[in-house]
């Protein structure tokens, strides 16, 4: 006998859906692939070889945007984490009070405003910092960083936040805790996934930011996404694959992590 | 007045609230501080710049104009002192939307199978097909376009791939086209489609789909008919999610159109660059803004109309 | 005519199989109302999935007015649903939804409207023919479901539990509208329930499902007062279970004696097996069928153990000197005085030819 009639098929869905799913990892695959390529091609195969790696670490170029990613991401995300939580704590839970708006709308704005808008903006105002008070060091690109990360740490937290049991602080309340030892033993150890995730988040997105470091930067402040946009107007060789395959594998890691965070709390 | 009347701490509900108050606005300032600095405050500077004069080796001069916001969509001849219509300007404004609705459409092709094929599956296996959906797109934009660029080059795999077969005897130009800029838009978001979509999807109550089918409504009638009204909120958020971003563009179109297909974004980064020419810029981003602005006032009208609505 | 035969789904496989249906054969006439009755896994809603088309059988075969039904797919067959949760298109005013089925069929746009004006007209909706589906009654939805169904004039309408969800009142009145609606249009239902009393007041006939089964087939006052088995006994309504030998058979009739050494004239099932005199049986006599008397020369006799006042009627628990226990239940009659107590000791009366023997 048939299958029966499956009321959830549609005819030519399934195929696209595998096509879809192969050509967004296609890509991505081929280009990790010819980072282990032992030709300077990257299309035609000569043979498994990590030079290119090698050669990426012995990059004094990459080497400097590769530590200066690095310490943008971690102190970039480490600020915006640290505004979110105490954002989310001040706006979650709460009646509705007067600027609530005002606040979701600042806090939003980067994922509304296009980024090429916020870069030029930035530009503008950091140039004139920059002339007046001569300092051009790393302090701008955190500043700009930690701005853009806010919304995506303070989105995992504050739905960790408003899926809290609000009795349990109560409780802790009434059994004579002040609020910030209330915060500390009861809020901060049930909040502390959101922070994970949110964190992991900010931190991802800082590390491929393109547009607005490109910006903000002073000369010579090259982070690697940067460094690889200057280095596309060039020949390439396989060296960029394999600092992007190194990229890729921070994010996927994380993105994962953050996957696997989130989940647990459900 | 409550400050001196410590004999009973938390009777006075006003003063509860003030402190609530209070607190609150103490635990926001480390990121209004941050947002209004490198945020809404630079926002208001681009209005400001936008009616300033430009200066000489770029920069502002501080005397009122309005030139560049007519220069967005005019043009004055240098000698007759002549309006044109910016042609320079409508064509790259042309490319930015023709380019970003097709992408949009696409997306939708694409997308709205694979969203439908996602909510199909046995429930704990939705969340994994979704994880696979998702870890592109929070990699490196830069790096997908790469990735893409890698594939269509002239001696990048497609080609190289068709001239062994000897399906055709010289490379395809492909790189640097309307195409190529469209084909990367439309990899780099198309999970910004298939999200929305996939949230209507895996609320729709397939009894309806069944009372379709039970109607005489064959395949497709119950497709047109049935599903797609059903998950049309989250189309159109996908849709708009798509657009928004691929009006602003600037990696791909820069990487994939290599100076020759501006876009957008490519244009105001110019006025900043080469013309030197920051009013202008800023007027150009604002229009951008605005224009981004009325997509997402619809597309929380969408959001909306699915919390409505039980599908 | 719908003719099933043979029909058998099992879900899964292997140790995890699960029967769902085991061969069933049943033929439901034209123009009948038509009902499954069952508890709950009991197969009806495999059934009747299995007619709308939206699942395969294992096995067996399903015809429609000689028609083969199996081949072809929901869309195909004339056949339409109500659903239990109605699945009223929410993007589609009352009309449109009436209106969805006739214009898959391609009608024509003039005669999409007057059958639309009859429908809404028959389950008087007409008043709210433009509003949104969700802007009206769970009742009303029903209503709407109905016309929607009934609009392309199917052969058959299958109802999946349709008044599960309304209040007792409204279903009361929906009861009644459905049989209407039966009477009215010609057309066969079959309809789902695991509500003994909605299948009783309704059917025509009703088919009794249990484990994937049809126990017993008949009209309402057949399934009532002639329970073929224990099971179907128990299901519907309330029972009386006597042990007892048969003495002799003559065709459908039958002399038992009872445990307490009474003896009576009792009806066999309709396609039992004969029974051997002696052979011991169960007998099956419904709380409304017997009647209290003084202990001397009864039938049965029993110390009342409980008198529970139910308003319409009233339940008389007595225990029986054997060991069972009996149940026995009469109508109230405004000034009726209480005759018996709890403790007394009565004694139990049956008409003869009333206790129904079970097969099993």
């Amino acid at each position: 006998m048939s299958k029966g009639f499956d009321v959830r098929r549609q005819p030519g869905f399934s195929t696209i859906a595998i096509a879809c799913f192969v050509l967004l990892y296609l890509p991505i695959l081929l280009l990790v692939v010819y980072s282990f390529n032992a030709g300077s091609s990257i299309a035609i195969w000569e043979g498994f070889s990590w030079r290119w790696y090698v050669s990426a670490w012995e990059n004094e170029q990459v080497k400097d945007a590769t530590i200066r990613s690095l310490v943008l991401a971690c102190s970039a995300s480490a600020v915006a984490t640290f505004a979110a939580v105490l954002a989310a704590l001040a706006t979650t839970r709460s009646k509705p009070w007067r600027g609530q708006t005002v606040v979701f709308a600042m806090v939003n704005q980067p994922l509304m405003v296009p980024e090429i808008v916020t870069a030029v903006s930035l530009l503008i105002v950091f140039a004139a910092v920059k002339q007046v008070t001569g300092y051009t060091g790393l302090g701008f690109l955190i500043l700009a960083h930690a701005a853009f990360c806010i919304p995506f740490a303070y989105m995992p937290i504050r739905a960790r936040l408003q899926g809290m049991d609000l009795s349990l602080e109560q409780a802790g309340a009434d059994l004579y805790g002040t609020p910030l030892r209330v915060f500390r033993y009861i809020t901060l150890p049930q909040l502390w996934p959101g922070i994970l995730a949110g964190s992991m988040l900010a931190f991802v997105i800082s590390l491929d930011d393109v547009v607005i470091t490109e910006f903000v930067k002073s000369a010579g402040q090259d982070t690697l996404p940067t460094y690889m946009l200057g280095q596309l107007r060039r020949v390439v060789t396989p060296e960029i694959n394999a600092i992007s395959t190194a990229l890729l594998a921070i994010s996927v890691v994380m993105v994962t992590g953050f996957f696997f965070v989130n989940k647990a709390r459900k | 007045m409550s400050e001196t009347a410590p004999s009973a701490p938390s009777a006075s509900p006003g003063r509860r609230a003030r402190s609530e108050r209070r607190n609150r606005w103490l635990l926001l300032t480390p990121a209004m501080v941050i947002l209004s600095l490198a945020a809404s405050g630079p926002l208001l500077v681009v209005l400001i710049y936008s009616v300033l004069t430009p200066g000489d080796y770029g920069g502002v001069e501080w005397r009122f104009s309005l030139d560049s916001w007519f220069a967005v969509v005019v043009e004055r001849d240098f000698f007759t002192e002549e309006l044109t219509l910016a042609d320079a300007h409508l064509m790259v404004f042309w490319r930015s939307l023709k380019l970003s609705l097709c992408t949009a459409l696409l997306c939708l092709i694409v997308g709205f199978p694979t969203a439908y094929f996602i909510a199909t599956r046995p429930a704990r296996r939705r969340d994994m097909w979704m994880l696979l959906i998702m870890i592109p797109f929070w990699t490196n934009l830069l790096i997908r376009t790469f990735a893409i660029m890698e594939l269509i080059r002239n001696q990048g795999t497609v080609n190289t791939l068709l001239v062994a077969s000897g399906l055709i005897d010289e490379p395809i130009q492909m790189l640097y086209t309307e195409f190529s800029v469209l084909v990367g838009m439309t990899y780099v978001y198309l999970p910004l489609m298939i999200l929305p979509i996939y949230a209507s999807m895996e609320r729709l109550n397939f009894d309806l789909v069944e009372a379709g089918y039970d109607l005489y409504a064959n395949r497709f009638q119950v497709l047109r008919r049935v599903i797609f009204p059903l998950v049309k909120p989250g189309v159109v958020a996908g849709s708009i999610l798509v657009f928004v971003p691929c009006l602003g563009a600037y990696v791909t179109p820069r990487v994939l159109g290599g100076g020759k297909q501006l876009m957008l974004g490519n244009l105001i980064e110019l006025q900043f660059g080469q013309l030197r020419n920051w009013p202008l810029g800023a007027a150009l981003s604002l229009t951008l803004l605005a224009v981004v602005m009325v997509a997402l006032i619809f597309y929380v009208r969408a959001i909306g109309q699915e919390g409505e609505r039980d599908v | 005519m719908i003719e099933i035969s043979g029909l058998t789904k099992t879900f899964g496989e292997g140790q995890s199989a699960f029967t769902a249906l085991d061969d069933v054969s049943v033929t439901i006439r034209s123009n009948e109302f038509f009902t499954l009755l069952g508890p709950s896994g009991c197969g009806k809603t495999t059934l009747l999935r299995t007619i709308a088309g939206f699942l395969d059988p294992t096995r067996g075969s399903l015809t429609l007015d000689g028609e083969d039904l199996l081949s072809k797919p929901p869309y195909q067959r004339p056949v339409n649903t109500v659903f239990q949760s109605y699945a009223l298109f929410p993007h589609m005013t009352v009309a449109e939804n009436i209106a969805f089925g006739l214009q898959m069929l391609n009608r024509r746009k003039a005669e999409i409207t007057a059958t639309v004006a009859e429908m809404l007209e028959l389950v008087q909706m007409t008043a709210l023919a433009d509003r949104k589906t969700s802007q009206i009654s769970g009742g009303q939805q029903q209503r709407v479901a109905l016309a929607r169904a009934l609009a392309p004039r199917p052969k058959v309408l299958l109802l999946d539990e349709p008044l599960s969800a309304l209040d007792f009142k409204l279903r009361k009145e929906m009861q009644l509208e459905l049989k209407r609606l039966q009477h009215e249009t010609g057309i066969t239902f079959v309809f789902v329930t695991h509500d003994q009393e909605e299948a009783l007041t309704m059917s025509d006939r009703i088919a009794v499902m249990n484990a994937g089964t049809i126990r017993q087939i008949g009209g309402p006052r057949d399934i009532y007062d002639h329970p073929a088995e224990r099971f179907v006994a128990d299901f519907i309504g309330d029972t009386n279970f006597l042990q007892a030998k048969i003495l002799s058979t003559d065709g459908a009739q039958a002399r038992v004696r009872l445990v307490s050494g009474g003896e009576i004239a009792a009806q066999t099932a309709a396609d039992a097996p004969v029974l051997d005199d002696g052979a011991s049986v169960t007998l099956a006599v419904r709380p409304e069928h017997a009647e209290l008397c003084a202990p001397e020369g009864a039938l049965l006799s029993g110390r009342l153990r409980d008198v529970v006042y139910f308003g319409t009627d009233t339940h008389y628990h007595v225990a029986l000197d054997q060991n069972e226990t009996f149940t026995l239940r009469r109508q109230n009659q405004p000034g009726q005085t209480q005759v018996w107590q709890t403790g007394d000791h009565v004694g139990l009366n049956i008409a003869p030819g009333i206790p129904q023997i079970l097969k099993d």
